[in-house]
């Protein structure tokens, strides 16, 4: 079949989880993952974050990259909510074997436009039961 | 079945492009669409034409190459991912002013949004990676 006889559903919404393993620095997995996540909310799809293992370092509050001459993009998770990426989820497990907290993470919230755009926590805790669950939830998952 | 192909490790460091090549075989040879094979991270490198492994050893661009022109595979490489890694066509070379390009035949280059696209038009993504 040629490209051409191809017809995408525009209307078709999936669930997307991108899983964020790696720690921000060192290798660019986080940083491309990152584009892709952003690229993604232009299609109008159900997007999710997982955050495990050394993926964990990516939110945590108070980065600062100058030396080792590299770009600080950290400040781009926060402004998820704007693209209406709305759910961050970080395993308990991880932060507790690296002895980080949620106190740690950046805070990142959202407007919620079906409550009156209350403010809330994109960043949920959850154990590695739960985030097994989140999986398992999904249409497509992308890993990182 | 409908599958979609990412790949997101280079050739002959990881396994990735290796195992990514058999699966889309297997599938292809079982009668099943492969919607697109999507090449981003250090993936990008598989599509360059100027690799030259020694003769004993699989050339993985060439299999993929001939892969594509036998089931008229689209093969997209990330433009992003690509031109932080050097892989250039014949348009983006001249656009970034560059003295050559390096795309093996049956890749073509486009954007983040043709991976986004195939997740949402294949049944099983299917993800290859370190």
């Amino acid at each position: 079949m040629s490209m051409d006889e191809q017809t995408i559903d525009t209307e078709v919404v999936k669930k997307f989880l991108y899983v964020n393993r790696k720690a921000p620095y060192g290798t660019i997995y986080a940083l491309e993952s990152l584009e892709v996540v952003l690229i993604s909310a232009a299609f109008d799809q159900d997007v999710s974050l997982a955050f495990l293992d050394d993926g964990v370092y990516q939110l945590v509050d108070g980065q600062d990259t100058k030396a080792i001459g590299m770009k600080n993009f950290s400040p781009t998770y926060r402004a998820l909510g704007d693209y209406e990426i709305t759910k961050l989820f970080v395993e308990k497990e991880s932060l507790d074997e690296r002895g980080l907290t949620e106190d740690d993470l950046m805070e990142i919230m959202y407007e919620d436009e079906d409550d009156d755009w209350a403010e809330k926590p994109s960043i949920r805790i959850v154990s590695r039961t739960e985030m097994a669950a989140v999986m398992a939830d999904q249409d497509v998952v992308l890993s990182f | 079945m409908k599958f979609a192909v990412l790949i997101n490790e280079g050739p002959y460091t990881h396994q990735a492009s290796d195992s990514a090549y058999h699966f889309t075989k297997a599938c292809l040879d079982k009668g099943h669409d492969v919607f697109r094979v999507f090449f981003y991270n250090d993936g990008v490198n598989n599509g360059t034409r100027l690799t030259v492994p020694p003769q004993d050893d699989r050339n993985l661009q060439k299999n993929w190459t001939e892969l594509a022109e036998k089931h008229d595979l689209d093969m997209v490489v990330c433009i992003a991912a690509a031109q932080r890694r050097g892989i250039l066509d014949e348009n983006e070379a001249r656009r970034q002013g560059k003295d050559a390009d390096n795309i093996a035949p049956g890749f073509r280059i486009s954007g983040l949004g043709q991976l986004v696209e195939a997740g949402i038009a294949a049944d099983r993504l299917v993800v290859f990676g370190d």
